[in-house]
């Protein structure tokens, strides 16, 4: 049982778990934090951003000012934005039997697995996860196909040069396998390769392994998943939240007992309190409206955005924010606001409820029947008629480097009066906003993660008791930042095994039983013995049959012979016995047939002439005193 | 011997009233708890006093399933949970959790407010049954308990519609409940894997048809609504609010579009716009292509089908309603074919099955006088029926069967003679027993489940490998010790056992004297009988030890001098009880003699 760790980063893990003869790997998540270091795509042509200066060493040499451009004294590469895959290398990925994914941010690297490596498997998803993740991935192609841009760096990448750039881009890891994002011709077949599951859903992988997934309370549709046999149980934590949101809520009781708990996923602001920044997120909102000035809200096209707008929905009116239109603009936005109609069975108690009047779960739906909420595909077309300052836009990307976000920050960067909240937590607000410094607009800092926190860690670890636990190595030690936060970690006991990228875990797990059938007919047959009270044995001879990985044991071939029903040995014929007592036992001689049997404490040995009937009635008969005892 | 015992309530060699009771490892399932709709008296609803005489329900049922919202499956429901009383869990899909009240409703006020039938369930108990409902989703496994689990399978009857598997231990039972092997315009195919329950319950609706192609039928209605409509007539299709009703929408819809037709089309009730809203928030439930589309363009949004009035009946001119219920036995359906009964211009097109006793029954068998309400009404108009049911032809009930791979098959949800010819189709064709039994008859089938037990990975691994040797096509014999105690199993070799236990191990050897006639000395005996056994037994593993003792796999073979005939020499052969086979097949091979060594 190994682990083989592909991905460096706690929330978006891929990990491949070898068990029994299955090979499964556990999400494919991309790590977009490369792109922070990338200049931004902007949608319009941005005199600001073309005429940027390039960068040159310290000696002056500018050969690379072509590559490289620099913002307020930071460092930026001017290409296609790239992205940081997880190891393809640690492992041959075209023998990956499986994928399990627990929700839809940790599949984005999907289609570079299934599409580049030979991948011939299967892929499994709920349906939320595959639908959510197919406009996500759409969006992002999109953002990045619609501006393209002719020039792709790759001098920069050369080791020897990377050394001499300044941090982040030095410090950059594996930059020679970041890779272009991928085309919806690869999304479309990446995602044919899903098979759709329910929660609780029992799917055999081989007869050697069955996986369920169970709601894991963080997104619609999110998934835990339980990988196990009939003796051994893994369960995969990855993404899960304790908070009331919209999703159904999290299925802790069916993690208990297990061997190994593997832990990812965690929130990635521990010491934020999501109910605290919505209100936070609420108040700038309106106080910059108030004053006259707009607000961008960088989001994903699904997810937090759902609770924002409930909030929303509660807050204008009280607010008297009733004439402020909210704009949600994203080449997914419609089929966003749509899909997360439909899924009502994978919503809270709640929401559910709302699907027998019949009404739509979210209140968005009222947003937009009266208007005040409209959404558009891109800021092009039907959005310039209608657009009214001030307002408020939700929009992508939340790396700010590409999608409509970039002409916002680029039309309203100038000016006091506006604010941009930050409310997703995967990117760092500073680096995000470096390439567009300096700034006069105000930056409010609100990130909303859900995820189970170290507190509520504990709290489930104690309650579902696994024997071991496996997590990233961030998580078993304080944040750099807050060195001091003895309490931002994990503490379990035993310690948690941790692991970083490229790394391969041996799992402490010894399999000791497997599963196997006995047919009716052989239990029949079977003579249990009471050796201790409550404790019985019987001799099993039978034969094997493995198919599929299922055992089952078949009656053999040959009835065994029946023994007559005679219990002494001077009634079967044997006249002339002769027992002589030794120092361990006994032996019994039969002088006409020239045969001895030495019975000692713990042996029978016959010996004998070739007289193939007496010994089979020997044997039998010793077999039947044996059993007696 | 265990043994599973299925008991039709209601559906036993008929339609309507389903619900099949099944007892399967200890534990009792009620399949569907529906009404008869051709019977206004005792007999509308199943004779539940056949479960328990005076005990509570509660403790003889270990769950209830409803397979999907049509009230012959679910109508006895309030009656039996409120009035009989019964408080164990109820599953079903959360479509038919959203839909079944509405309609269960809907029969009580027809029942109690037209009808003034007293004694009859209340909203309140309607309510109060939903809320022993466990909505469950398809392919989730549900644990009823430690033993008994439950999972859903699309059936494609009407939204929502399931099929499910009842498992205990190894033991399964598959229940279709009503469902339909070919996708149409909203709903998708029924599936299910090839789960080989030990028995599989059908319904036969369709037994004895074959429909043409689906493509003919849908042109056929169109054509017939057309024509009639083309010469100023209205038409008539009763249909149930929701299943039938979306589809014939869609198709009438579509038409009205492409042919740019003016003609009203109304929809009686107004559930129409509640029903719709329902398949709104379930399109996931619908087939690949709306859901697929459904963002640009709800299917379940029409232009051109507007609500119905009562007044509308009167209305000069050619229309077309679609009315609830759908078999004519009562309500707004029946009202407007008592309107326009009498003109030859007009059309009912019954889209469905109707029971014997409806009102539709009795114009589709060709009554053309009916007696209602005292007075005659003679039916001049003209009488269609088509099959826009969407169960599962006997085609498709093949196929169903052939993936579900039953050991055997019992039918339900049809008539006696249809039944028995595909009781006969079944057997043939699949080779398992098929059973059709009438209601309140019993059918016990023994089973014979296999008894799981955890094998030491240990004896396992080493039997496995032993199994990948060139002998594998002889059967092997694994021996082991099988240790029980408390209710765990568990197979060792029996080292372990005897070490687990304390026990000391008693072995039992053999040796047997073999004499051979040789001359020569000892070691050349042990190497004769050496190349002897070498070349005979070519799978064995053979060896010649230092020592001269010949071994065959673990069976030792000493030859020795005769202490009185020096011209003959014994063999001791010996073994332990293990190797018993092995052993006795080698006395015996060397009791004939060592072949003739070439001098």
């Amino acid at each position: 049982m190994k682990l083989y760790c592909l991905s460096g980063h706690p929330t978006l893990p891929c990990n491949v778990l070898k068990f029994k003869s299955t090979t499964i790997m556990l999400d494919c998540g991309l790590d977009m934090t490369s792109t922070l270091n990338f200049l931004p795509l902007p949608l319009v042509q941005s005199p600001r951003l073309s005429n940027l200066p390039g960068w040159s060493l310290k000696d002056g040499n500018a050969f690379l000012d072509k590559e490289l451009k620099e913002c307020s004294g930071h460092v930026f590469v001017d290409s296609v934005p790239e992205f940081c895959l997880p190891e393809t290398e640690l492992i041959d990925l075209s023998t990956v039997d499986v994928i399990l994914i627990s929700n839809y941010h940790c599949m984005m690297a999907l289609p570079y697995i299934t599409e580049h490596t030979g991948f011939t498997g299967t892929v499994y998803a709920t349906e939320p996860t595959v639908q959510i993740g197919r406009l996500l991935m759409e969006e992002l192609v999109n953002f990045i196909e619609r501006v393209p841009k002719a020039q792709s760096a790759s001098l920069w990448k050369n080791k020897d040069i990377q050394r001499l750039l300044p941090s982040p881009l030095k410090d950059a890891v594996e930059v020679s396998t970041w890779r272009r994002c991928y085309t919806m011709q690869e999304v479309n077949s990446a995602l044919s390769k899903i098979q759709l599951v329910g929660y609780s859903q029992k799917i055999e992988l081989f007869g050697a392994v069955q996986v369920t997934p169970l709601s894991s309370g963080y997104a619609l549709g999110s998934s835990n998943w339980i990988i196990q046999s009939h003796y051994e149980k893994v369960s995969y934590v990855s993404g899960s939240s304790l908070l009331t949101t919209h999703p159904q809520p999290m299925d802790q009781a069916s993690l208990k007992n297990s061997d190994v708990l593997v832990l990812t996923g965690l929130t990635q602001i521990p010491t934020a309190n999501p109910d605290g920044m919505v209100g936070e997120f609420c108040s700038n909102l309106a106080l910059t409206v108030r004053n006259g000035g707009n607000v961008l809200v960088p989001c994903y096209p699904s997810g937090v955005i759902y609770d924002l707008l409930e909030c929303l929905y509660q807050y204008i009116d009280s607010a008297g924010l009733s004439n402020i239109p909210f704009y949600f603009i994203s080449p997914v936005a419609n089929s966003s606001l749509e899909f997360s109609q439909i899924f009502a069975e994978w919503l809270c108690h709640n929401k559910q409820s709302k699907m027998y009047l019949p009404e739509p779960p979210f209140p968005h739906a009222e947003l937009i029947q009266t208007n005040k909420l409209k959404h558009y595909p891109s800021i092009h077309g039907d959005f310039s008629n209608d657009f009214k300052q001030p307002c408020v836009v939700f929009t992508g990307h939340p790396s700010l480097r590409f999608g409509d976000v970039v002409h916002f920050m680029e039309l309203w960067g100038k000016s006091s009066l506006n604010t941009v909240i930050f409310t997703e937590p995967d990117f760092s607000y500073l680096e995000a906003l470096a390439p567009y410094q300096p700034l006069a607009m105000k930056c409010i800092y609100c990130p909303i993660d859900t995820r189970l926190n170290f507190i509520q860690v504990s709290k489930l670890l104690k309650e579902v008791q696994p024997l071991h636990v496996v997590c990233p190595e961030q998580y078993t030690q304080p944040p750099p930042a807050q060195s001091h936060r003895m309490d931002l970690m994990i503490d379990c006991q035993p310690p948690a095994m941790s692991y970083r990228r490229a790394d391969v875990l041996a799992l402490p797990f010894k399999r000791r039983y497997e599963k196997i059938e006995i047919m009716p007919e052989l239990a029949d047959s079977l003579v249990p013995m009471e050796i201790k009270p409550g404790i019985s044995l019987a001799t099993v001879s039978a034969v094997l049959h493995t198919k599929d990985n299922k055992h089952v044991l078949q009656p053999p071939p040959r009835p065994t012979q029946p023994t007559s029903g005679k219990k002494r040995k001077q009634r079967h014929g044997f006249s002339d016995i002769k027992v002589e007592d030794t120092a361990k036992g006994h032996i019994v001689l039969l002088q006409e047939a020239e045969t001895l049997i030495q019975i000692e404490e713990d042996s029978t040995h016959i010996i004998c002439d070739n007289d193939e009937m007496l010994r089979v009635r020997l044997r039998d008969l010793v077999l039947k005193f044996l059993q007696k005892f | 011997m265990p043994e599973i015992r299925v008991t039709p309530l209601g559906a036993g060699q008929d339609v309507g009233r389903s619900c099949i009771l099944v007892s399967i490892a200890g534990k009792n399932v009620m399949l569907d708890c529906g009404m008869h709709m051709g019977f206004n008296d005792d007999r509308r609803f199943p004779d539940f006093s056949y479960i328990t005489q005076n005990g509570r329900l509660t403790d003889f049922l270990d769950c209830v399933i409803i397979s999907h919202f049509h009230l012959d499956h679910c109508g006895a429901l309030p009656y039996f949970s409120e009035m009989v009383g019964y408080d164990g869990p109820i599953y079903m899909t959360h479509p038919t959790q959203a839909i079944c009240p509405i309609l269960l409703e809907d029969y009580r006020k027809i029942a109690v407010d037209k009808k003034g039938e007293a004694n009859f369930f209340t909203s309140q108990m309607i309510k109060d049954c939903m809320k022993k409902v466990v909505a469950v989703h398809l392919h989730q496994t549900v644990q009823v308990d430690d033993e008994l689990e439950i999972k859903a399978y699309y059936a494609g009857h009407v939204l929502g519609a399931a099929m499910f598997q009842i498992k205990v231990g190894s033991e399964s039972v598959v229940y279709t409940g009503d469902y339909n092997m070919t996708p149409d315009r909203h709903l998708g195919a029924a599936w299910i894997d090839k789960c080989r329950p030990n028995l599989l319950i059908t319904e036969s609706t369709y037994a004895t048809t074959i429909r043409d192609s689906k493509r003919c039928r849908e042109r056929d209605f169109l054509k017939k609504v057309h024509e009639t409509v083309e010469r100023g007539g209205k038409v008539l299709i009763p249909v149930f609010a929701l299943g039938r009703a979306q589809e014939l929408c869609i198709l009438l819809e579509t038409f009205w579009e492409r042919m740019n037709l003016k003609v009203p089309i109304y929809f009686s009730t107004g559930l129409t716009e509640k029903a719709n809203h329902y398949y709104k928030l379930f399109i996931t439930w619908t087939n690949q292509k709306i859901r697929k589309t459904f963002v640009q363009r709800n299917m379940f949004e029409f232009k051109h089908i507007k609500a119905f009035d009562r007044a509308f009946a009167d209305n000069p001119g050619p229309m077309v309603v679609f009315a609830t219920p759908g078999m004519l036995h009562a309500g707004q359906s029946l009202q407007i074919f008592r309107k326009w009964a009498g003109n030859e211009k007009n059309m009912v097109i019954m889209p469905g099955y109707c029971v014997q006793g409806t009102v539709g029954h009795k114009i589709l068998s060709g009554q053309r006088k009916l007696e209602m309400e005292g007075r005659q009404l003679e039916v001049k108009m003209q009488v269609e029926y088509m099959s826009f049911s969407a169960h599962a032809d006997a085609k498709g009930i093949m196929q169903l069967v052939g993936q579900a791979e039953p050991e055997r098959v019992l039918l339900v949800h049809g008539e006696a003679k249809k039944m028995e010819f595909l009781r006969q189709k079944i057997e043939q064709e699949f080779r398992v027993s098929c059973y059709m039994p009438a209601n309140g008859e019993t059918v016990t089938l023994p089973t014979s489940p296999s008894i799981p037990v955890g094998i030491s990975l240990g004896l396992l691994k080493r039997e496995m490998a032993q199994g990948l040797l060139p002998e594998a096509k002889k059967p092997r014999l694994l021996h082991g010790t099988l240790i029980m105690k408390d209710s765990s199993f568990r197979l060792v070799s029996s080292e372990q056992a005897l070490k687990e236990l304390g026990l000391a191990e008693h072995q039992l050897r053999f040796t047997c004297r073999v004499h051979l006639q040789d001359t020569r000395k000892e070691q050349e005996t042990a190497l004769r009988v050496y190349s002897h056994l070498k070349s005979t037994l070519k799978d064995h593993c053979v060896q010649h030890l230092p020592d001269g003792s010949v071994t065959v796999e673990s069976i030792l073979i000493q030859a020795a001098a005769h202490s009185e005939d020096p011209g003959t020499k014994v063999l001791l052969v010996s073994w332990t009880y293990q190797d018993e086979e092995l052993g006795s097949f080698l006395t015996a091979l060397l009791k004939k003699g060592l072949p003739q060594a070439p001098s």
